[in-house]
Protein backbone atom coordinates (compact mmCIF):
# COMPACT_ATOMS: atom_id res chain seq x y z
CA UNK A 1 0.00 0.00 0.00
CA UNK A 2 2.89 2.65 0.97
CA UNK A 3 4.45 2.17 -2.09
CA UNK A 4 1.05 3.58 -4.47
CA UNK A 5 0.87 7.13 -5.08
CA UNK A 6 -1.81 9.76 -5.42
CA UNK A 7 -1.18 12.20 -8.42
CA UNK A 8 0.02 14.76 -5.46
CA UNK A 9 2.77 12.69 -5.17
CA UNK A 10 1.90 11.27 -1.31
CA UNK A 11 1.82 7.89 -0.96
CA UNK A 12 -1.59 6.76 -1.06
CA UNK A 13 -4.12 6.07 2.07
CA UNK A 14 -4.27 3.01 4.04
CA UNK A 15 -8.16 3.08 3.76
CA UNK A 16 -8.07 3.22 -0.28
CA UNK A 17 -11.65 4.59 -1.11
CA UNK A 18 -10.67 7.33 0.46
CA UNK A 19 -7.88 8.07 -1.92
CA UNK A 20 -10.68 7.18 -4.71
CA UNK A 21 -13.22 10.00 -3.07
CA UNK A 22 -10.27 12.65 -3.27
CA UNK A 23 -9.51 11.75 -6.77
CA UNK A 24 -13.43 12.17 -7.54
CA UNK A 25 -13.26 15.01 -5.69
CA UNK A 26 -10.28 16.85 -7.63
CA UNK A 27 -12.04 15.23 -11.24
CA UNK A 28 -15.48 17.06 -10.56
CA UNK A 29 -13.48 20.30 -9.76
CA UNK A 30 -11.53 19.60 -13.26
CA UNK A 31 -14.61 19.36 -15.15
CA UNK A 32 -16.48 22.19 -13.19
CA UNK A 33 -13.44 24.27 -14.70
CA UNK A 34 -13.30 23.29 -17.93
CA UNK A 35 -16.76 24.16 -18.48
CA UNK A 36 -16.79 27.97 -16.59
CA UNK A 37 -13.25 28.24 -19.05
CA UNK A 38 -15.11 27.56 -21.93
CA UNK A 39 -17.89 29.61 -20.86
CA UNK A 40 -15.29 32.42 -20.79
CA UNK A 41 -14.07 31.67 -24.03
CA UNK A 42 -17.80 31.75 -25.30
CA UNK A 43 -18.56 34.88 -24.12
CA UNK A 44 -15.25 36.44 -24.70
CA UNK A 45 -15.71 35.91 -28.76
CA UNK A 46 -19.48 36.88 -28.04
CA UNK A 47 -18.31 40.25 -27.42
CA UNK A 48 -15.51 40.82 -29.56
CA UNK A 49 -17.07 39.40 -32.79
CA UNK A 50 -20.43 40.18 -31.93
CA UNK A 51 -21.70 36.76 -31.91
CA UNK A 52 -25.00 35.80 -30.81
CA UNK A 53 -25.15 32.07 -30.67
CA UNK A 54 -21.57 31.86 -28.87
CA UNK A 55 -23.42 34.36 -26.10
CA UNK A 56 -26.58 31.87 -25.89
CA UNK A 57 -24.31 28.95 -25.48
CA UNK A 58 -22.72 30.76 -22.84
CA UNK A 59 -25.88 31.35 -20.89
CA UNK A 60 -27.15 27.67 -21.40
CA UNK A 61 -23.85 26.62 -20.14
CA UNK A 62 -24.99 28.18 -16.44
CA UNK A 63 -27.35 25.23 -15.06
CA UNK A 64 -24.52 22.67 -15.61
CA UNK A 65 -22.10 24.68 -13.30
CA UNK A 66 -24.69 25.52 -11.02
CA UNK A 67 -25.75 21.35 -10.53
CA UNK A 68 -22.13 20.88 -10.63
CA UNK A 69 -21.42 23.77 -7.76
CA UNK A 70 -24.01 21.84 -5.84
CA UNK A 71 -22.49 18.26 -6.76
CA UNK A 72 -19.23 19.37 -5.16
CA UNK A 73 -20.79 20.68 -1.82
CA UNK A 74 -22.50 17.58 -0.93
CA UNK A 75 -19.53 15.73 -1.68
CA UNK A 76 -17.37 17.66 0.26
CA UNK A 77 -20.12 17.73 3.47
CA UNK A 78 -19.89 13.84 2.83
CA UNK A 79 -16.47 13.85 3.10
CA UNK A 80 -16.06 15.91 6.09
CA UNK A 81 -18.52 14.07 8.08
CA UNK A 82 -17.65 10.57 6.99
CA UNK A 83 -13.68 10.68 6.55
CA UNK A 84 -13.04 13.61 8.91
CA UNK A 85 -9.96 14.40 6.86
CA UNK A 86 -6.93 16.64 8.33
CA UNK A 87 -3.62 17.86 7.36
CA UNK A 88 -3.46 18.56 3.97
CA UNK A 89 -6.58 16.68 3.16
CA UNK A 90 -8.36 18.68 5.43
CA UNK A 91 -6.92 21.67 3.12
CA UNK A 92 -7.60 20.04 -0.18
CA UNK A 93 -11.36 19.05 0.54
CA UNK A 94 -11.98 22.72 1.93
CA UNK A 95 -10.22 24.61 -0.95
CA UNK A 96 -12.40 21.98 -3.26
CA UNK A 97 -15.69 23.99 -1.21
CA UNK A 98 -14.24 27.50 -1.87
CA UNK A 99 -13.13 26.74 -5.25
CA UNK A 100 -16.41 25.15 -6.18
CA UNK A 101 -17.94 28.76 -4.88
CA UNK A 102 -16.01 30.95 -6.91
CA UNK A 103 -15.79 29.20 -10.13
CA UNK A 104 -19.68 28.93 -9.66
CA UNK A 105 -19.45 33.62 -9.30
CA UNK A 106 -16.99 33.46 -12.42
CA UNK A 107 -19.86 31.33 -14.66
CA UNK A 108 -22.52 33.90 -13.66
CA UNK A 109 -20.10 36.65 -14.79
CA UNK A 110 -19.74 35.14 -17.69
CA UNK A 111 -23.24 34.47 -18.75
CA UNK A 112 -23.83 38.29 -17.91
CA UNK A 113 -21.28 39.70 -20.21
CA UNK A 114 -22.47 37.05 -22.84
CA UNK A 115 -26.69 38.54 -22.06
CA UNK A 116 -25.21 41.84 -22.88
CA UNK A 117 -23.30 40.88 -25.82
CA UNK A 118 -26.47 40.32 -27.56
CA UNK A 119 -28.22 43.96 -26.71
CA UNK A 120 -24.47 44.88 -27.96
CA UNK A 121 -24.83 43.15 -31.24
CA UNK A 122 -28.20 45.58 -31.88
CA UNK A 123 -25.80 48.80 -32.23
CA UNK A 124 -22.53 49.97 -34.49
CA UNK A 125 -19.98 51.20 -32.58
CA UNK A 126 -18.02 54.45 -33.50
CA UNK A 127 -14.63 53.61 -31.89
CA UNK A 128 -12.37 50.26 -32.14
CA UNK A 129 -12.34 48.85 -28.42
CA UNK A 130 -8.91 46.68 -28.61
CA UNK A 131 -8.55 47.03 -25.08
CA UNK A 132 -11.64 45.15 -24.02
CA UNK A 133 -10.14 42.14 -26.12
CA UNK A 134 -6.69 42.23 -24.46
CA UNK A 135 -8.19 42.29 -20.63
CA UNK A 136 -10.34 39.14 -21.99
CA UNK A 137 -7.47 37.61 -23.10
CA UNK A 138 -5.49 38.15 -20.18
CA UNK A 139 -8.11 37.39 -17.67
CA UNK A 140 -8.96 33.70 -20.20
CA UNK A 141 -5.37 32.93 -20.15
CA UNK A 142 -5.43 33.88 -15.53
CA UNK A 143 -8.31 31.80 -15.33
CA UNK A 144 -7.07 28.53 -17.60
CA UNK A 145 -3.62 29.26 -15.55
CA UNK A 146 -5.26 29.28 -12.58
CA UNK A 147 -7.68 26.12 -13.19
CA UNK A 148 -4.07 23.83 -14.39
CA UNK A 149 -3.20 25.15 -10.73
CA UNK A 150 -5.76 23.27 -9.37
CA UNK A 151 -5.52 20.15 -11.37
CA UNK A 152 -2.11 20.24 -10.20
CA UNK A 153 -1.86 21.46 -6.66
CA UNK A 154 0.87 23.67 -8.20
CA UNK A 155 1.17 26.52 -5.30
CA UNK A 156 3.77 28.46 -7.44
CA UNK A 157 1.05 28.80 -10.56
CA UNK A 158 -1.69 30.01 -8.39
CA UNK A 159 0.79 32.93 -6.94
CA UNK A 160 1.64 33.49 -10.67
CA UNK A 161 -1.97 33.98 -11.01
CA UNK A 162 -2.09 36.04 -7.79
CA UNK A 163 0.62 38.64 -8.62
CA UNK A 164 -0.74 39.03 -12.68
CA UNK A 165 -4.05 39.80 -11.50
CA UNK A 166 -3.36 43.77 -11.17
CA UNK A 167 -2.59 44.09 -15.01
CA UNK A 168 -5.98 43.40 -15.53
CA UNK A 169 -7.43 45.87 -12.93
CA UNK A 170 -4.90 48.15 -14.52
CA UNK A 171 -7.07 47.67 -17.87
CA UNK A 172 -9.94 47.87 -16.38
CA UNK A 173 -9.24 51.47 -14.86
CA UNK A 174 -8.01 52.66 -18.46
CA UNK A 175 -11.08 51.00 -19.79
CA UNK A 176 -13.27 52.58 -17.59
CA UNK A 177 -11.73 56.24 -18.40
CA UNK A 178 -11.83 55.49 -21.83
CA UNK A 179 -15.78 54.68 -21.61
CA UNK A 180 -16.63 57.73 -20.09
CA UNK A 181 -15.06 59.97 -22.48
CA UNK A 182 -16.92 58.41 -25.48
CA UNK A 183 -20.15 58.88 -23.39
CA UNK A 184 -19.34 62.67 -22.89
CA UNK A 185 -18.66 62.73 -26.39
CA UNK A 186 -21.99 61.63 -27.35
CA UNK A 187 -24.94 60.60 -25.45
CA UNK A 188 -25.86 58.05 -27.99
CA UNK A 189 -23.19 56.32 -26.56
CA UNK A 190 -24.30 55.93 -23.45
CA UNK A 191 -26.03 52.89 -23.90
CA UNK A 192 -23.75 50.70 -25.42
CA UNK A 193 -20.91 51.99 -23.52
CA UNK A 194 -22.86 51.07 -20.59
CA UNK A 195 -23.38 47.83 -21.20
CA UNK A 196 -19.27 47.98 -22.45
CA UNK A 197 -18.17 49.20 -18.68
CA UNK A 198 -20.50 46.20 -17.31
CA UNK A 199 -18.71 43.83 -19.61
CA UNK A 200 -15.50 45.30 -18.26
CA UNK A 201 -16.52 44.95 -14.44
CA UNK A 202 -17.68 40.83 -15.20
CA UNK A 203 -14.16 40.51 -16.76
CA UNK A 204 -12.77 41.82 -13.81
CA UNK A 205 -14.66 40.63 -11.40
CA UNK A 206 -13.70 37.20 -13.12
CA UNK A 207 -10.17 38.32 -12.84
CA UNK A 208 -10.84 38.37 -8.95
CA UNK A 209 -12.52 35.47 -8.01
CA UNK A 210 -9.49 33.96 -10.65
CA UNK A 211 -7.27 35.72 -8.20
CA UNK A 212 -9.73 33.60 -4.79
CA UNK A 213 -8.92 30.75 -6.34
CA UNK A 214 -5.16 30.99 -6.50
CA UNK A 215 -5.12 31.88 -2.79
CA UNK A 216 -6.91 28.88 -2.01
CA UNK A 217 -4.55 26.52 -3.96
CA UNK A 218 -2.39 28.30 -2.47
CA UNK A 219 -3.01 27.26 0.73
CA UNK A 220 -4.24 23.89 0.41
CA UNK A 221 -1.27 22.86 -0.94
CA UNK A 222 1.65 24.98 1.34
CA UNK A 223 -0.22 25.22 4.48
CA UNK A 224 0.55 29.03 3.97
CA UNK A 225 -1.37 32.09 3.49
CA UNK A 226 -0.36 34.55 0.50
CA UNK A 227 -0.21 38.02 2.23
CA UNK A 228 -3.38 39.68 3.09
CA UNK A 229 -2.65 42.42 0.74
CA UNK A 230 -2.74 41.47 -2.67
CA UNK A 231 -1.56 43.88 -5.59
CA UNK A 232 -4.18 45.59 -6.08
CA UNK A 233 -4.61 48.15 -9.45
CA UNK A 234 -8.63 48.89 -9.66
CA UNK A 235 -8.61 52.09 -9.01
CA UNK A 236 -12.38 53.29 -10.76
CA UNK A 237 -13.70 53.69 -7.15
CA UNK A 238 -11.48 56.33 -6.32
CA UNK A 239 -12.23 58.25 -9.23
CA UNK A 240 -16.07 58.97 -7.80
CA UNK A 241 -14.98 58.87 -3.90
CA UNK A 242 -11.52 59.54 -3.03
CA UNK A 243 -10.63 57.69 0.41
CA UNK A 244 -8.44 59.07 3.33
CA UNK A 245 -4.78 58.02 2.71
CA UNK B 1 -8.20 35.87 4.11
CA UNK B 2 -7.30 36.09 7.93
CA UNK B 3 -4.08 34.37 8.54
CA UNK B 4 -3.91 31.28 10.86
CA UNK B 5 -0.94 32.74 12.48
CA UNK B 6 -3.01 35.16 15.10
CA UNK B 7 -0.90 36.42 18.30
CA UNK B 8 -1.37 34.35 21.00
CA UNK B 9 -3.86 35.60 23.58
CA UNK B 10 -5.24 34.92 27.28
CA UNK B 11 -6.67 31.31 27.94
CA UNK B 12 -10.49 31.73 28.13
CA UNK B 13 -12.48 28.35 27.94
CA UNK B 14 -12.57 29.00 24.07
CA UNK B 15 -11.53 26.11 22.50
CA UNK B 16 -9.91 27.32 20.06
CA UNK B 17 -6.56 25.37 20.69
CA UNK B 18 -4.18 27.54 17.89
CA UNK B 19 -5.59 30.80 20.39
CA UNK B 20 -4.19 29.21 23.13
CA UNK B 21 -1.03 30.48 24.75
CA UNK B 22 0.78 28.14 26.10
CA UNK B 23 3.20 29.91 28.83
CA UNK B 24 4.98 28.75 31.40
CA UNK B 25 6.95 25.09 31.25
CA UNK B 26 5.74 23.13 34.38
CA UNK B 27 8.13 20.48 32.67
CA UNK B 28 11.43 20.04 30.53
CA UNK B 29 12.90 17.12 28.87
CA UNK B 30 16.25 17.62 27.51
CA UNK B 31 18.25 15.08 25.78
CA UNK B 32 16.29 12.10 27.36
CA UNK B 33 17.29 8.84 25.83
CA UNK B 34 15.80 5.63 27.35
CA UNK B 35 16.70 1.69 27.09
CA UNK B 36 15.26 -1.36 27.26
CA UNK B 37 17.98 -3.14 28.26
CA UNK B 38 19.76 -2.49 25.15
CA UNK B 39 16.80 -1.43 22.93
CA UNK B 40 17.09 2.50 22.58
CA UNK B 41 13.50 3.28 22.69
CA UNK B 42 13.60 6.87 23.37
CA UNK B 43 16.41 8.78 21.37
CA UNK B 44 17.47 12.47 22.54
CA UNK B 45 14.15 14.02 23.42
CA UNK B 46 13.02 17.11 23.87
CA UNK B 47 9.70 18.33 24.87
CA UNK B 48 8.27 20.62 26.84
CA UNK B 49 5.19 20.66 29.15
CA UNK B 50 3.32 23.86 29.77
CA UNK B 51 2.19 24.62 32.93
CA UNK B 52 -1.93 24.15 32.70
CA UNK B 53 -2.17 22.89 29.42
CA UNK B 54 -2.77 19.64 27.94
CA UNK B 55 -0.43 18.05 25.94
CA UNK B 56 -1.22 15.33 23.50
CA UNK B 57 1.36 12.77 22.63
CA UNK B 58 0.46 10.36 18.97
CA UNK B 59 2.04 8.27 16.86
CA UNK B 60 1.75 4.47 15.87
CA UNK B 61 2.81 1.84 18.30
CA UNK B 62 6.07 1.15 19.66
CA UNK B 63 7.20 4.74 19.00
CA UNK B 64 8.15 5.82 22.46
CA UNK B 65 4.84 8.02 23.64
CA UNK B 66 4.34 5.27 26.22
CA UNK B 67 7.58 4.99 27.08
CA UNK B 68 7.66 8.89 27.78
CA UNK B 69 4.82 8.74 29.96
CA UNK B 70 6.62 6.02 31.67
CA UNK B 71 9.76 7.92 32.33
CA UNK B 72 7.46 10.66 33.49
CA UNK B 73 7.12 9.06 36.85
CA UNK B 74 9.73 6.48 37.19
CA UNK B 75 7.76 3.42 36.71
CA UNK B 76 10.66 1.96 34.97
CA UNK B 77 12.25 1.94 38.48
CA UNK B 78 10.51 -1.00 38.79
CA UNK B 79 12.42 -2.89 35.80
CA UNK B 80 16.15 -4.17 36.17
CA UNK B 81 17.59 -3.26 32.86
CA UNK B 82 15.77 -0.28 32.28
CA UNK B 83 17.01 2.96 32.25
CA UNK B 84 16.88 6.28 31.38
CA UNK B 85 19.68 9.14 30.44
CA UNK B 86 19.23 13.49 29.70
CA UNK B 87 17.04 15.58 31.82
CA UNK B 88 13.31 15.76 32.92
CA UNK B 89 13.40 19.01 35.07
CA UNK B 90 10.38 20.02 37.33
CA UNK B 91 9.96 22.58 39.78
CA UNK B 92 14.25 22.94 39.08
CA UNK B 93 15.06 19.27 39.53
CA UNK B 94 15.96 16.29 37.73
CA UNK B 95 13.32 13.90 38.12
CA UNK B 96 15.05 10.93 36.67
CA UNK B 97 17.89 11.61 38.87
CA UNK B 98 18.08 8.37 41.22
CA UNK B 99 18.43 11.12 44.35
CA UNK B 100 14.96 11.63 44.04
CA UNK B 101 12.14 10.20 46.33
CA UNK B 102 10.08 8.41 43.78
CA UNK B 103 7.26 8.22 46.11
CA UNK B 104 6.62 11.76 46.80
CA UNK B 105 7.20 12.32 42.68
CA UNK B 106 4.35 10.10 41.67
CA UNK B 107 2.11 12.27 44.37
CA UNK B 108 3.34 14.77 42.25
CA UNK B 109 2.81 13.15 39.29
CA UNK B 110 -0.10 10.88 38.74
CA UNK B 111 -0.79 8.57 36.40
CA UNK B 112 -4.27 7.11 35.03
CA UNK B 113 -4.25 3.56 32.91
CA UNK B 114 -5.47 2.42 29.70
CA UNK B 115 -8.20 0.23 31.65
CA UNK B 116 -9.89 1.35 34.31
CA UNK B 117 -7.58 -0.20 37.72
CA UNK B 118 -10.04 0.54 41.02
CA UNK B 119 -8.97 -1.40 44.02
CA UNK B 120 -11.47 -4.15 45.08
CA UNK B 121 -12.81 -1.68 47.80
CA UNK B 122 -15.39 0.56 48.34
CA UNK B 123 -15.14 3.87 46.30
CA UNK B 124 -14.47 5.77 49.80
CA UNK B 125 -11.62 3.77 50.31
CA UNK B 126 -10.21 3.80 46.61
CA UNK B 127 -9.60 7.89 47.28
CA UNK B 128 -9.11 7.36 50.45
CA UNK B 129 -6.25 4.99 50.35
CA UNK B 130 -3.54 6.97 48.27
CA UNK B 131 -4.43 10.06 50.47
CA UNK B 132 -3.36 8.03 53.73
CA UNK B 133 -0.14 6.92 52.23
CA UNK B 134 0.92 10.66 52.35
CA UNK B 135 -1.05 12.82 54.70
CA UNK B 136 -2.65 12.57 58.27
CA UNK B 137 -5.93 13.43 57.83
CA UNK B 138 -8.91 13.07 60.16
CA UNK B 139 -12.29 11.64 59.66
CA UNK B 140 -13.83 15.22 58.50
CA UNK B 141 -10.77 16.36 56.75
CA UNK B 142 -10.75 12.69 54.79
CA UNK B 143 -14.80 12.62 54.09
CA UNK B 144 -14.17 16.32 52.64
CA UNK B 145 -11.12 15.27 50.32
CA UNK B 146 -13.27 12.59 49.64
CA UNK B 147 -15.84 14.53 47.73
CA UNK B 148 -13.90 17.33 46.52
CA UNK B 149 -12.25 14.64 44.40
CA UNK B 150 -15.41 12.79 43.60
CA UNK B 151 -16.30 15.82 42.40
CA UNK B 152 -13.42 17.22 40.63
CA UNK B 153 -13.78 13.91 38.68
CA UNK B 154 -17.55 14.30 37.65
CA UNK B 155 -18.09 11.07 39.47
CA UNK B 156 -19.50 12.72 42.93
CA UNK B 157 -23.12 12.86 41.48
CA UNK B 158 -23.20 9.10 40.53
CA UNK B 159 -21.18 8.11 43.86
CA UNK B 160 -22.59 10.03 46.76
CA UNK B 161 -25.15 7.63 47.86
CA UNK B 162 -23.11 4.58 47.40
CA UNK B 163 -19.55 5.15 48.99
CA UNK B 164 -19.74 2.44 50.80
CA UNK B 165 -20.34 -0.12 48.09
CA UNK B 166 -17.55 -1.52 46.23
CA UNK B 167 -15.98 0.37 43.30
CA UNK B 168 -15.82 -2.90 41.22
CA UNK B 169 -19.62 -2.52 40.55
CA UNK B 170 -19.69 0.60 38.79
CA UNK B 171 -19.65 0.61 35.02
CA UNK B 172 -16.46 1.37 33.15
CA UNK B 173 -16.50 4.77 32.40
CA UNK B 174 -17.79 5.27 36.22
CA UNK B 175 -14.41 3.14 37.12
CA UNK B 176 -11.89 5.13 35.29
CA UNK B 177 -13.37 8.44 36.26
CA UNK B 178 -12.79 7.34 39.92
CA UNK B 179 -9.59 6.29 39.22
CA UNK B 180 -9.17 9.95 37.54
CA UNK B 181 -10.59 11.22 41.27
CA UNK B 182 -8.15 8.29 43.23
CA UNK B 183 -5.58 10.22 41.07
CA UNK B 184 -6.31 13.86 41.75
CA UNK B 185 -6.83 13.13 45.92
CA UNK B 186 -3.29 13.65 46.68
CA UNK B 187 -3.16 17.00 45.11
CA UNK B 188 -0.50 15.87 42.18
CA UNK B 189 0.56 18.96 39.76
CA UNK B 190 0.77 16.84 37.21
CA UNK B 191 -1.61 13.97 35.56
CA UNK B 192 -0.42 11.47 33.03
CA UNK B 193 -3.07 9.79 31.23
CA UNK B 194 -2.13 6.60 29.40
CA UNK B 195 -4.93 6.30 26.64
CA UNK B 196 -7.75 6.78 28.99
CA UNK B 197 -10.67 5.94 27.34
CA UNK B 198 -9.41 3.50 24.55
CA UNK B 199 -11.48 1.13 26.78
CA UNK B 200 -14.67 3.04 27.20
CA UNK B 201 -17.96 3.88 24.92
CA UNK B 202 -18.21 7.23 23.20
CA UNK B 203 -20.04 8.76 25.89
CA UNK B 204 -18.02 7.91 28.65
CA UNK B 205 -14.94 8.69 26.78
CA UNK B 206 -16.46 12.40 26.07
CA UNK B 207 -17.03 12.90 29.48
CA UNK B 208 -13.62 11.99 30.43
CA UNK B 209 -12.71 14.78 27.55
CA UNK B 210 -14.68 17.11 29.50
CA UNK B 211 -13.50 16.23 32.96
CA UNK B 212 -9.39 17.09 31.45
CA UNK B 213 -10.71 19.90 29.42
CA UNK B 214 -11.68 21.17 33.35
CA UNK B 215 -8.82 19.82 34.85
CA UNK B 216 -6.39 21.13 32.94
CA UNK B 217 -7.18 24.89 34.94
CA UNK B 218 -5.71 23.13 37.88
CA UNK B 219 -3.16 20.84 36.21
CA UNK B 220 -0.67 19.79 34.00
CA UNK B 221 -1.55 17.39 31.58
CA UNK B 222 -0.18 14.91 29.19
CA UNK B 223 -2.06 12.36 27.74
CA UNK B 224 -1.11 9.56 25.26
CA UNK B 225 -3.94 8.58 22.49
CA UNK B 226 -4.18 6.35 19.62
CA UNK B 227 -7.47 8.34 19.00
CA UNK B 228 -5.94 11.41 16.86
CA UNK B 229 -9.49 12.71 16.91
CA UNK B 230 -8.95 12.74 20.91
CA UNK B 231 -5.69 14.47 20.80
CA UNK B 232 -7.29 17.60 18.23
CA UNK B 233 -9.91 17.67 20.61
CA UNK B 234 -8.23 17.47 24.13
CA UNK B 235 -5.06 18.98 23.80
CA UNK B 236 -3.08 22.67 23.66
CA UNK B 237 -0.17 20.86 22.29
CA UNK B 238 0.33 18.03 20.15
CA UNK B 239 3.94 16.21 20.04
CA UNK B 240 4.19 13.47 17.30
CA UNK B 241 6.55 10.08 17.91
CA UNK B 242 7.87 7.97 15.39
CA UNK B 243 10.36 5.13 16.29
CA UNK B 244 11.36 6.72 19.37
CA UNK B 245 11.94 10.33 18.00
CA UNK B 246 9.86 13.13 18.57
CA UNK B 247 9.34 14.38 14.96
CA UNK B 248 7.34 17.47 15.72
CA UNK B 249 5.65 19.57 18.63
CA UNK B 250 3.30 22.21 17.85
CA UNK B 251 -0.14 23.56 18.52
CA UNK B 252 -3.17 21.18 18.00
CA UNK B 253 -4.59 23.64 15.28
CA UNK B 254 -1.12 23.71 13.78
CA UNK B 255 -0.82 20.45 13.58
CA UNK B 256 -3.89 19.26 12.61
CA UNK B 257 -4.13 21.57 9.78
CA UNK B 258 -0.85 22.20 8.72
CA UNK B 259 1.77 19.93 10.09
CA UNK B 260 5.59 20.70 9.02
CA UNK B 261 7.14 17.36 8.87
CA UNK B 262 6.22 15.03 6.31
CA UNK B 263 6.06 12.07 8.69
CA UNK B 264 3.70 13.62 10.68
CA UNK B 265 1.28 14.38 7.64
CA UNK B 266 1.35 10.97 6.59
CA UNK B 267 0.38 9.45 9.82
CA UNK B 268 -2.37 11.96 10.82
CA UNK B 269 -4.19 11.68 7.57
CA UNK B 270 -4.16 8.03 7.21
CA UNK B 271 -1.21 7.70 5.19
CA UNK B 272 1.29 5.26 7.23
CA UNK B 273 1.35 2.11 4.99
Amino acid sequence: MADEHTPTGQPGHTVRSYDDELTRLGAMLAEMGGIVENQVGLAAEAVMEGDTSAATRAVELDPEVDELEREVERFVIRLLALRQPVADDLRRVVAALKITGDLERIGDYAANAAKRSIVLAQYTLPFNFSALGNMARMVQQNLKTVIDAVGQGDAELAAEVWRSDRVIDDLYTSIFRELITYMMEDPRNITPCTHLLFIAKNLERIGDHATNVAETVYYATTGESLPDVRPKGDTTAFSVVRPKE
Amino acid sequence: MASDHTEPVKLDSSRMRSETALGAEKITIRNLDFFYADNRALKAINLDLPEKRVTGMIGPSGCGKSTLLRVLNRMYDLYPGQRATGEVMMDGENIIAPSVDVNHLRSKIGMVFQKPTPFPMTIYENIAFGVRLHEKLSKSQMDERVEWSLTRAAIWGEAKDRLNTSAMGLSGGQQQRLCIARTIAVHPDVILFDEPTSALDPISTLKVEELIDELKHEFTIAIVTHNMQQAARCADQVAFFYLGEMVEVGSAAQIFTAPKQKRTQEYITGRFG
